[in-house]
């Protein structure tokens, strides 16, 4: 007969015990709980046109990629994440053939020009986009945010959060492998 | 006069809700607008306010281009389905009923129906409890205790 006051407690605790394994799983990922699923996967890429980070006179244009497969990657020096995977974009630019196409979002045009000229440039190309202006488009919300665009001009992968070598040989590498092939 | 100050300093709170941001309309009707829609749109970067709370910087880049939308010429409808083919449904406060936001809409009455059903069980085994039958001597001590209390 005492049993059944316990039942409360019990339940108080199974809430409690959900709550602790939610928060710990949380901490254990960052993107956790700001994994928004994309809803571009699977549709026409939008057309970055946006000004050269090293010469704002000049445009860059992710048109220049078409046809081919490419990846876009928003960063910005403010965002320390982005600090964290550069040393790795620089790898996968230079050992693996990887072609990066770079959104430098709402950052201080000298800091980033600084910081690619002393971590070096992974980019083939760098637009400069202070506004939001190109990024709003790809339904960006946070940097680093990595997209993997086909040779038909599709968006066929999304990535918010640093690249890291897991993420790479895990999902990235193997999806490049299968469209460059296609 | 220590009681004019107390309550000056009530009033303190409201001057947050002055705007950070002030967009200049030419038609009232396009300001109640824009006003009606980043109160809707959810900003992605704090996911617990809409845009019209957030001082997130992207919240102030989704604020500009719903003003810019609104300002030329743009339907509720146009802006909102410009900010759902790019962030998708997650960026309305009122998500629209699909199957991938089926739960969201008919969980809370799934929970109800769960509850319902549990109390007329509960119910139900408790009107369910045979009644104790009595000995005829338990009978003449209750009826005992009655009259003493008399």
């Amino acid at each position: 007969m005492k049993a059944r006051y316990l039942i409360p407690f019990g339940i108080f605790m199974a809430i409690m015990a959900i709550f602790v394994l939610g928060l710990h799983k949380m901490s254990e990922d960052p993107n956790f709980a700001r994994n928004v699923p994309s809803v571009l996967i699977g549709k026409q890429a939008p057309e970055i046109v946006l000004p050269d980070l090293f010469d704002q006179s000049k445009m860059v244009s992710s048109s220049s990629l078409n046809g081919q497969v490419w990846v876009l990657n928003v960063w910005a020096t403010w965002c320390p994440e982005c600090w964290r995977e550069h040393d790795f974009l620089m790898y996968l630019a230079k050992k693996e053939g990887v072609k990066f196409f770079g959104i430098n979002w709402r950052d201080d045009e000298a800091a980033a020009k600084k910081f690619l000229k002393d971590k070096g440039d992974p980019f083939v190309a760098v637009g400069f986009d202070p506004e939001s202006r190109s990024i709003m488009n790809w339904g960006v919300y946070g940097a680093p945010e990595t997209f993997v665009i086909d040779k038909q001009g599709v968006v066929r992968w999304k990535n918010a959060g640093a690249m890291t070598r897991e993420v790479w040989e895990g999902e990235l590498k193997p999806l490049l492998n299968k469209l460059e092939k296609g | 006069m220590r009681r004019f100050w107390f309550f000056a300093l009530l009033l303190l709170p409201v001057l947050v809700l002055a705007n950070i941001e002030a967009y200049r309309f030419d038609d009232p009707a396009k300001e109640a607008r824009y006003r009606g829609l980043i109160a809707e749109l959810r900003c992605l970067v704090c996911q617990n306010q809409n845009l019209a709370d957030s001082n997130a910087e992207l919240a102030q880049d989704m604020r500009r281009q719903t003003y810019e939308m609104v300002q030329n010429g743009s339907s509720n409808e146009e802006i909102v389905t410009f900010m759902v083919q790019r962030y998708g449904d997650f960026v309305l406060y009122s998500p629209p009923f699909r199957p991938s936001t089926a739960l969201l809409w008919i969980g809370p009455f799934i929970i109800f129906v769960v509850g319902v059903v549990i109390l007329l069980i509960f119910i139900r085994r408790r009107n369910k409890e045979p009644e104790v039958e009595l000995s005829s001597a338990e009978h003449a001590r209750a009826q005992s205790l009655l009259d003493n209390k008399k």
